[in-house]
């Protein structure tokens, strides 16, 4: 059996494995455009925060290839795959034969038309561990550094690079930062934090447009930067699944199983599209637990064995300059709100069922709270009240408590 | 494999496997020295209300979410023990996130995680907070 995997991720290191649970033999080649051993990608801002190294960062061990017996073929591309032959067509001239691909090609930095953008000498994305390096290359102590975009992207390498620049400015056209993960008090609680550590926010505005070192703002600001950071959106990478006929939306469709539409051809990741369980849709929920959850899926049922993703959940833990955040689910129901100076806490219900939360810097047993959601327990069967307070066990029947605690069988 | 499990019956709430843990993972061999004034941080927790008491740690799961879910592949399943590198975690609690027990928890310094490892990363040999139960109310067994 000959197993492809275009990309080199989470969603690739979960396909490997899950086809190494069960076939040990068969071939599997991995294709990386990226010319580096497989790292974790969220940790580039972590890199230049300096809370790890290029050696920590790697995802796996040096010798991950070679014990699952992988041909890993970095800084190689794919640029067609030719499904009626069963091959895809690298780049290099060459090609690879599969039996099984899984597209595992994640997203693109989406950057939308803005006036004298090409003027700017230094722009730089924050998506790869090479990103990250020329960005730091670029900056230095006396840097003012403008960051297009308050999402997650934009503000974690807002927190990396902090302690390296003079200024930081972030820009959004949302009026409030993260507003995918938080509510509109979670985002004041939050961003008043960042706002302490002597980040600038422009929210609700954006750059009309770029002159020498300067942007001019829709809401009549300008701000003076020399090095300008996009973080404005990303776009999953279908082209090559759509050219073969896969079905796509967003992202690739691809069922509880990680398969497309196209026999022998899977999805996995932050390219395809997974059942959100909290909003009954498909939609990409570009995670990387996500991802090596889909990979794995995928690698499984590729090798014939039998594994479902059906409990996708969209889900963040996030922290930005030691306050931490964590999140889950969907927020349309009735909400239950705690908060402190320092602390909040929103919990969302809607037909007996914990639908979502939002913590802010009281995170601990967080995950309770996470499988109520992914299990859609009933609320009548815990003690609800009890829950609510703090995520805890007491709060389930003594019966529910002997298996997950004394080893009864379910 | 053996794991620790709750007679929760026969707990007490005494919370001596709290401070058995502590110091087992303290790497100091006095433990009046490691426990004394300073606030612990065990990786087992006791639940205690309405005259019920148990004990809470890692139940290394067989399908381990934290570690599918870990961004930095500091986690591991070693010999079915789920092991946290602490060198290599970064502290963004994905893991605490995804626990379904709450068995993972920051650690004292509070950047990275510490969980159970069954007493596999220090030099007790076996789980300490087994050994050291007055009641039987955790075993650690097959089952
Ligand atoms: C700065 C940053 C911080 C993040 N922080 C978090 C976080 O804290 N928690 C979290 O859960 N998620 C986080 N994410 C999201 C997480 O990184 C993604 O969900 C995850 O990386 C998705 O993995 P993937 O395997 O689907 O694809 P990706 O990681 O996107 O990898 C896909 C790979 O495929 C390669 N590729 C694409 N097309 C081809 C081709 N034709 N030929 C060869 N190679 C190709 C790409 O270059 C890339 O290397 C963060 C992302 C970023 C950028
Ligand atoms: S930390 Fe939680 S999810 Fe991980 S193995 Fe232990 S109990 Fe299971
Ligand atoms: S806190 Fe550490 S162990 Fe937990 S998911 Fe993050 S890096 Fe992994």
């Amino acid at each position: 059996m000959n197993y492809v995997i275009i990309g080199n991720s989470a969603a690739a290191v979960g396909c490997v494995e899950g086809i190494r649970s069960i076939d040990k033999t068969g071939s599997i080649t991995v294709i990386s455009d990226e010319p580096h051993h497989v790292y974790s990608r969220p940790l580039i801002s972590y890199l230049l925060y300096g809370k790890t190294d290029r050696e920590k960062m790697k995802y796996r061990p040096d010798d991950f290839y070679e014990k699952n017996s992988v041909t890993a073929l970095f800084g190689v591309t794919a640029e067609k795959v030719d499904y009626e032959a069963k091959k895809v067509v690298l780049n290099n001239g060459s090609s690879v034969a599969f039996d099984k691909l899984l597209f595992a090609t994640g997203s693109s930095p989406f950057v939308p038309p803005m006036e004298g953008l090409d003027t700017v000498p230094k722009k730089f994305s924050f998506m790869k561990l090479d990103d990250a390096m020329a960005l730091e290359e670029a900056i230095g102590p006396q840097s003012r550094v403008l960051i297009v975009g308050a999402g997650l992207i934009g503000l974690k390498c807002a927190e990396g690079i902090r302690g390296k620049v003079r200024e930081l400015t972030v820009v959004d056209l949302a009026p409030r930062i993260l507003p995918s993960i938080l509510d509109e008090e979670g985002s004041d609680m939050v961003q008043k934090h960042i706002e302490k550590q002597g980040i600038t926010f422009h929210l609700g505005t954006s750059v009309a447009r770029f002159g020498a070192e300067k942007a001019e703002l829709k809401n009549g600001e300008t701000v003076e930067f020399d090095v300008l950071v996009l973080a404005v959106g990303v776009r999953p990478n279908t082209a090559l699944a759509a050219e073969i006929g896969c079905k796509v939306n967003r992202g690739i469709v691809s069922d509880e199983h990680c398969r497309t539409n196209l026999d022998g051809i899977y999805a996995a990741g932050d390219c395809s599209e997974s059942y959100d369980i909290t909003e009954d849709q498909y939609r990409v929920l570009a995670l990387w637990p996500n991802a090596y959850m889909q990979g794995e899926t995928a690698g499984i049922d590729m090798a014939g064995g039998n594994q479902l993703y059906d409990k996708a959940i969209p889900m963040n833990a996030i922290g930005f300059f030691d306050l931490h955040v964590i999140t889950a689910g969907s927020y349309a129901g009735e909400a239950y709100v705690t908060r402190t100076e320092d602390t909040y806490k929103k919990l969302i219900t809607k037909d007996n069922l914990l639908k979502g939360f939002i913590l802010i810097g009281e995170i601990a047993r967080a995950g309770i709270y996470t499988s109520l959601i992914r299990e859609k327990t009933p609320l009548d069967t815990v003690d609800f009240e009890l829950i609510r307070e703090r995520p805890q066990l007491m709060a389930f029947a003594a019966p529910e408590r002997a298996v997950k605690l004394g080893g009864a069988k379910a | 494999m053996k794991r620790v499990y709750v007679n929760e019956k026969w707990c007490l709430g005494c919370h001596l496997c709290e401070y058995n843990c502590a110091f087992a993972n303290s790497g100091c061999d006095d433990m009046v020295k490691a426990l004394k004034d300073v606030q612990i941080y065990p990786r087992i927790q006791i639940e205690q209300g309405n005259g019920i008491n148990f004990a809470v740690n890692c139940r290394h799961c067989e399908e381990p979410l934290c570690v599918k879910s870990c961004i930095t592949g500091a986690l591991s399943v070693q010999d079915g023990v789920i092991h946290v590198d602490q060198d290599k975690c970064v502290g963004c609690y994905t893991c605490i996130l995804v626990c379904p027990y709450g068995a993972v928890m920051p650690g004292p310094t509070g950047g990275v995680v510490q969980k159970c490892e069954l007493c596999t990363n220090n030099s007790s040999g076996e789980p300490a907070c087994v050994k050291g139960c007055p009641n039987r109310a955790i075993v650690f067994e097959e089952r």
